[in-house]
């Protein structure tokens, strides 16, 4: 093992973990907002991954243009997941926890269905995009562009989520309502409209993620199992309740999966992960940025 | 009140017993192997359900890492036996206290953690266990363990000819599980672990050894899980490290208990019997085609108990018999 294959892997576990964060960020947003885990939050990049598809396969639009219309479109799909089954799950006058475990966890698996239906379980891919198959070098390093385009997009959406939180009305509505949702109602504030909002825009950037992830891996109705379950962890690991945490989860993941595959069987690679999880919160409890 | 209480967990044990005298004649007339079947998975998921309720519904405890137990107790029988010819009876012991031990050392650091950390630290550790499990030579790997059918006997565990051995050894284990769930309910652990589970730091005031307890209710709720495993490694004489250690198989067996009604001594068993037939039946008519229409009922059916009856199903049966008392 050269210095040169360390520094390589790692560069490459970089990037995947900056979109490890972009992935985790919707789920971390909705929990700090109102408490919730979607279990569904995997379904939501499957979905995303098949919509950057068939605009490719129908009407050959390239992923990096398809990004924002399937953003937006996942977008209005959360705010309405929101209010047909979250709104109700929030509800619940008993076992709360498990109601909006089981309820996304049962959604997940009718999206799953309706993709196995629809879309057949068949193995996708965009097979040639802009972005798609290119590397570039950086000084001996070789990066795939795809992922690099990936970490980009990941950074500027996490900026454009500081400003969007900090400075705008509804991102303030936003804060707020996580505080205290039933002082915001006071000042008149619909406390399930910023939710809504909140399961839009989540859904939006799992979105986003979806449509990058789209040009370098296989899309199938089971994709985002595997996925889901590093955004858990990457989420817990920076800690419930802060979005920032996230994007500080999703690096620490990504470069623990490349050490990890430096030195176990690739197919033991996400042990990694997970024991770095253990090892994290059995030191912290709370995560590492957590505030609950 | 309290003679309320006794009246009722008499009544408790007097149904629960109709129930199983009615069970066990059911096979005598229903002689269809495909119904066979599906009952005894049906009663296999009841005493899991029920084995999962006791750390996650009356502890409070939630772990989605139950397949871990499961797995253990298949695969301690199934090597056992096939390496070392070891009679399933004995690797279903050996199954049962190995996950007792190991629920317990992960129980060590573990429940410290609350909430969600607890969820994601459940899965996350059968997670490893299942990717180690995959690249585990002795064990087969991925490809998982081919237990050799040699004659129906007792002894071994085994029957091809009949379904009817499982079908009464899967009522035993469910009955004992409820039993088990039924004796605990109103001994001093039960009343721990509801303490433990509605308010941990003034169950601690009060003199509750938190700690103790939780690692008390894990013990039992794996031994009881990992029991369930080694009954089915046998039942199906094949496994592999995805089908029995999972993910989706430990939200499947949190599942029944979850709808049923979490935290109750019937939640379990209505929630099997309800939910397990109807699965399978979806599975065999609308599944068929593989095109997923199943997934579409069976999810749809989550969603919508788990919204409209929060408390689990067992609230039907509860508000009847509120009036009744009446």
């Amino acid at each position: 093992m050269t210095a040169e294959t360390i520094i390589q892997s790692l560069a490459s576990g970089l990037l995947m973990g900056l979109l490890y964060g972009l992935i985790a960020v919707g789920l971390a947003l909705i929990f700090g907002l109102m408490d919730v885990v979607n279990f569904a939050h995997g379904e939501f990049l499957m979905i995303a991954m098949y919509a950057t598809f068939f605009l490719f396969a129908f009407f050959a639009v390239d992923p990096l243009l398809s990004a924002p219309l399937v953003a937006a479109a996942l977008f209005l799909f959360g705010a309405v997941v929101y209010l047909l089954i979250v709104r109700f799950a929030v509800r619940a006058k008993a076992n709360a926890g498990m109601v909006q475990i089981f309820s996304t966890f049962g959604l997940a698996i009718v999206m799953r269905g309706v993709a196995q239906f629809f879309f057949t379980p068949d193995y996708r891919s965009v097979t040639h995009s802009w972005l798609g198959g290119r590397t570039v070098s950086l000084g001996g390093i070789f990066l795939p562009v795809p992922q690099l385009a990936g970490a980009m997009v990941a950074i500027a959406a996490f900026v454009g989520l500081y400003f969007f939180i900090n400075r705008t009305d509804f991102g303030r509505a936003l804060e707020a309502t996580r505080e205290d949702a039933g002082a915001v109602a006071l000042v008149g504030i619909d406390k399930n409209r910023v939710f809504a909002l909140g399961w839009g825009l989540g859904a939006a950037l799992v979105g986003l993620a979806g449509a990058i992830m789209a040009t370098f891996f296989y899309i199938y109705p089971d994709v985002g199992a595997s996925f889901a379950l590093i955004a858990y962890v990457t989420v817990a690991l920076g800690g419930f309740g802060s979005v920032f945490g996230a994007f500080a989860g999703g690096i620490i993941v990504g470069l623990v999966e490349a050490t990890t595959a430096l030195i176990l069987p690739p197919s033991l690679k996400s042990v990694g992960i997970y024991a770095v999880y253990l090892l994290v919160v059995f030191i912290r409890p709370r995560g590492l940025f957590g505030s609950i | 009140m309290d003679k309320n209480f006794a009246q009722r967990r008499r009544r408790d044990l007097v149904v629960a017993a109709a129930f199983a005298v009615v069970a066990a004649l059911v096979p005598l007339f229903v002689k269809d192997v495909y119904v066979q079947n599906i009952m005894v998975l049906t009663l296999m998921y009841a005493a899991l359900s029920q084995s999962w309720n006791i750390l996650s519904g009356y502890c409070g405890q939630i772990s989605l890492g139950h397949a871990l137990y499961f797995g253990i107790g298949a695969y301690t029988t199934a090597l056992l036996f096939t390496k070392f010819g070891v009679l399933p009876w004995f690797g279903m012991l050996g199954g049962g206290l190995i996950s007792a031990l190991i629920a317990m050392a992960l129980g060590y650091p573990c429940f410290r953690l609350r909430g969600h950390y607890f969820v994601i630290a459940t899965i996350v550790i059968a997670e490893i266990a299942l990717l180690l499990f995959q690249n585990w030579n002795f064990a087969g790997a991925a490809l998982g363990i081919d237990i050799p059918v040699r004659h129906d006997s007792w002894l071994t565990f085994q029957f091809t000819r009949s379904k009817l051995p499982y079908f009464y050894f899967a009522l035993v284990l469910a009955a004992i599980a409820w039993l088990v769930t039924w004796w605990l309910e109103d001994s001093k652990w039960g009343y721990w672990w509801r303490a433990v589970k509605d308010n941990p730091d003034a169950a601690e005031s009060l003199g509750v050894v938190v700690f103790n307890s939780k690692m008390g209710a894990a013990a039992v709720s794996a031994f009881l899980t990992a029991v369930g495993g080694s009954f089915y490694a046998q039942f199906v004489s094949y496994i592999d490290p995805e089908s029995v250690m999972g993910f989706q198989f430990s939200l499947l067996m949190a599942l029944p208990a979850v709808l049923g009604g979490i935290g109750t001594l019937w939640g379990p068993v209505l929630g099997a019997v309800i939910l397990i037939p109807l699965t399978e039946l979806t599975r065999s008519f609308i599944g068929g085609s593989g095109r997923g229409v199943d997934l579409i009922v069976y999810g749809t059916l989550i969603v919508l108990i788990s919204l409209a009856r929060p408390e689990g199903l067992v609230g039907l049966f509860s508000r009847r018999r509120k009036e009744a008392v009446r």
